[in-house]
């Protein structure tokens, strides 16, 4: 049986009156790939920030590997092998892409291998054209690549990526494919997407939020099929 | 990290600072060449946590006058000045520590870090002034209130309390102590612990995300600026050979931020030529009364916001590539290492 690494119960985040995630049980294996779909509202951003450790959640819990993790700040978190790439790039505009990407490798190498592992991570995906320019001066699709590398170059064992295709062109989508298929031959990816194409070209399973709870889980095929998610999407009440 | 660049930059330092210091003397008296010194080395600590750290302190001064008061009180009490001088850094960056503590793992940023800074400057400046009273001894030193603390040991040999050091050997080590001091800030930000402090700068949610302690990296950089400041305090304690609670004012922590912005933020060396530029200004004009000071000092930070935001060190540094012919450089050095697929960037 393959290794459980992220696991949620009763997961729950209020905010005032508002339930943005309500008691959700979720778990995933190793070097699994789930997207998470819904729409606008649905809690997949939320919930993700309390995966992150951005937003102590309300109640519930939260296990990486079996550790519980509930309410770790966001570096304990990452420090444990969790890449996470948020939904507005966050990247560093005032040093080169470089800089932005061995800052990442040195968290977790001394600094002469994380100069190595930042060269390697600038190779494979092609960003030395612009290795010694600002992610500030750079096309958004090219800054998604930038936090991308941030992520890939602290070896992650659980990538977290919230829309990473967001205001990506058609070809900027392809090379983010291979790269979350890169990802996830050695780690499990959770990818929160809009995107359909994007969700249908990589996905195996999905799990579809709605109003804060799983609303349902299961293969791609099966789950863009059901009515209950297309009426959902099409924004009747179900 | 002992690089060439390292090497090449520890030279061209140590050739300008002693230039700097043989020729100064024949223009200004070494008297006010020591507090300009000294007010360049509390312009380098905040240009270290306000440039690179990005926190912005409105009270380096309370660092500077606690090294100041620290500095008084034991020398008082030991007699020599040594331990004193090594107190003087150790409690502002033990203050700073604790106090930088509350406010990053209370997750306090900018404007709030801005006004409880100020505070704390204010509440020690108010606090100073009422200590006027016989009650308020530290060992067998009197606070003295408005009046300050006269009459301390001043800076002696190590081990020889009665073999002073003053008038031109004073200015020589302060000289070093900045020369040690701006060394140290050059050092730190080669190092990983500065790159990742510019990272936190730029974004800290993206470097807590790499799995960096923000809190506890704001906190020793706070203290690092707090230390800093400590010594300065020190020295000057030593050059005005009296501590009084103006060190603490709010002109005196105003300053500071003046001295930054018109040296340039995110430099070394603009803080301390803004500082010793500013300071040098002042004393000049304290010489007339046509012109009041705080005019003239508020309408340079006025046209260097206006005018030129990033300060006098980017001028100057361009004006030096020009006459050098040099061509500009990344201003992000890649460290040693395989250039592998790396664009050659400095074409």
């Amino acid at each position: 049986m393959p290794e459980t690494v992220l696991e949620t119960q009763g997961l729950t985040m209020q905010f005032g009156g508002v339930l943005a995630v309500a008691q959700v049980d979720f778990r995933m294996d190793a070097r699994e790939l789930r997207c998470l779909i819904g729409p606008n509202g649905a809690g997949k951003s939320t919930f993700f920030k309390c995966i992150t450790g951005l937003l102590p959640p309300t109640e519930g819990q939260i296990f990486m590997r079996g550790q519980e993790t509930t309410r770790w700040p966001s570096h304990h978190v990452a420090s444990l092998g969790v890449g996470t790439k948020t939904q507005v790039p966050s990247v560093m505009d005032g040093l080169s892409v470089f800089e932005n990407i061995w800052l990442a490798a040195r968290r977790f190498l001394p600094p002469r291998a994380a100069t190595r592992k930042a060269d390697e991570t600038i190779t494979r995906l092609a960003l030395g054209p612009v290795a010694r320019s600002s992610p500030g001066r750079l096309a958004h699709g090219e800054r998604q690549h930038v936090e991308l590398g941030m992520v890939m170059a602290g070896d992650p064992w659980l990538v977290l990526l919230d829309e990473p295709a967001a205001g990506m062109t058609g070809g900027d989508v392809e090379r983010l494919t291979e790269i979350v298929e890169e990802f996830a031959r050695t780690a499990a990816v959770v990818v929160v997407e809009h995107d359909m194409q994007f969700i249908r070209s990589i996905a195996r399973t999905v799990t579809v939020f709605h109003r804060g709870a799983v609303l349902l889980e299961g293969h791609v095929d099966a789950v863009l099929a059901d009515p209950a998610v297309r009426s959902v999407y099409l924004g009747q009440a179900a | 990290m002992r690089d060439a660049g390292w090497g090449r930059e520890l030279t061209g330092t140590l050739v300008v600072a002693a230039c700097a210091v043989g020729v100064l003397p024949m223009l200004v008296s070494t008297y006010t060449l020591t507090v300009l010194i000294i007010y360049g080395m509390l312009g380098l600590s905040l240009g270290l946590v306000w440039g690179f750290g990005g926190i912005l302190c409105f009270g380096q001064a309370a660092f500077f006058g606690l090294g100041a008061y620290t500095y008084a009180i034991a020398a008082i009490n030991f007699g020599e000045s040594t331990v004193p001088m090594l107190l003087a850094v150790a409690v502002p960056a033990g203050f700073a520590a604790v106090l930088g503590a509350m406010l990053f793992y209370g997750r306090l940023t900018d404007v709030y870090l801005g006004v409880i800074t100020l505070v704390v400057t204010l509440i020690l400046h108010r606090f100073m002034n009422a200590t006027a009273g016989s009650e308020y001894v530290i060992g067998n030193a009197r606070l003295g209130g408005f009046n300050g603390i006269p009459g301390f040991q001043t800076l002696n040999v190590p081990g020889d309390p009665s073999a002073y050091v003053w008038g031109e050997s004073f200015y020589y080590f302060s000289a070093v102590c900045l020369l040690l001091a701006y060394l140290l800030v050059s050092a730190v930000l080669r190092s990983s612990f500065g790159r990742i402090a510019v990272g936190i700068r730029e974004n800290e949610t993206r470097a807590a995300l790499m799995g960096y302690d923000v809190p506890a990296r704001k906190t020793v950089m706070f203290a690092a600026g707090a230390a800093i400041a400590g010594l300065a305090g020190a020295l000057f304690a030593n050059w005005a050979e009296i501590v009084t609670p103006r060190l603490f004012s709010l002109s005196q922590s105003a300053d500071i931020i003046i001295w930054c912005i018109v040296g340039g933020l995110g430099t070394r060396i603009g803080p301390v030529l803004g500082a010793a530029g500013l300071s040098y200004l002042k004393f000049l004009l304290g010489q007339q009364d046509l012109l009041h000071n705080s005019v003239v000092s508020g309408a340079i930070l006025v046209l260097f916001v206006l005018f030129l935001p990033g300060g006098i060190a980017p001028v100057l540094a361009n004006a030096w590539r020009l006459v050098t012919r040099r061509r500009p450089r990344s201003r992000y050095r890649r460290p040693r290492g395989p250039r592998s697929s790396l664009a050659s960037g400095d074409a």
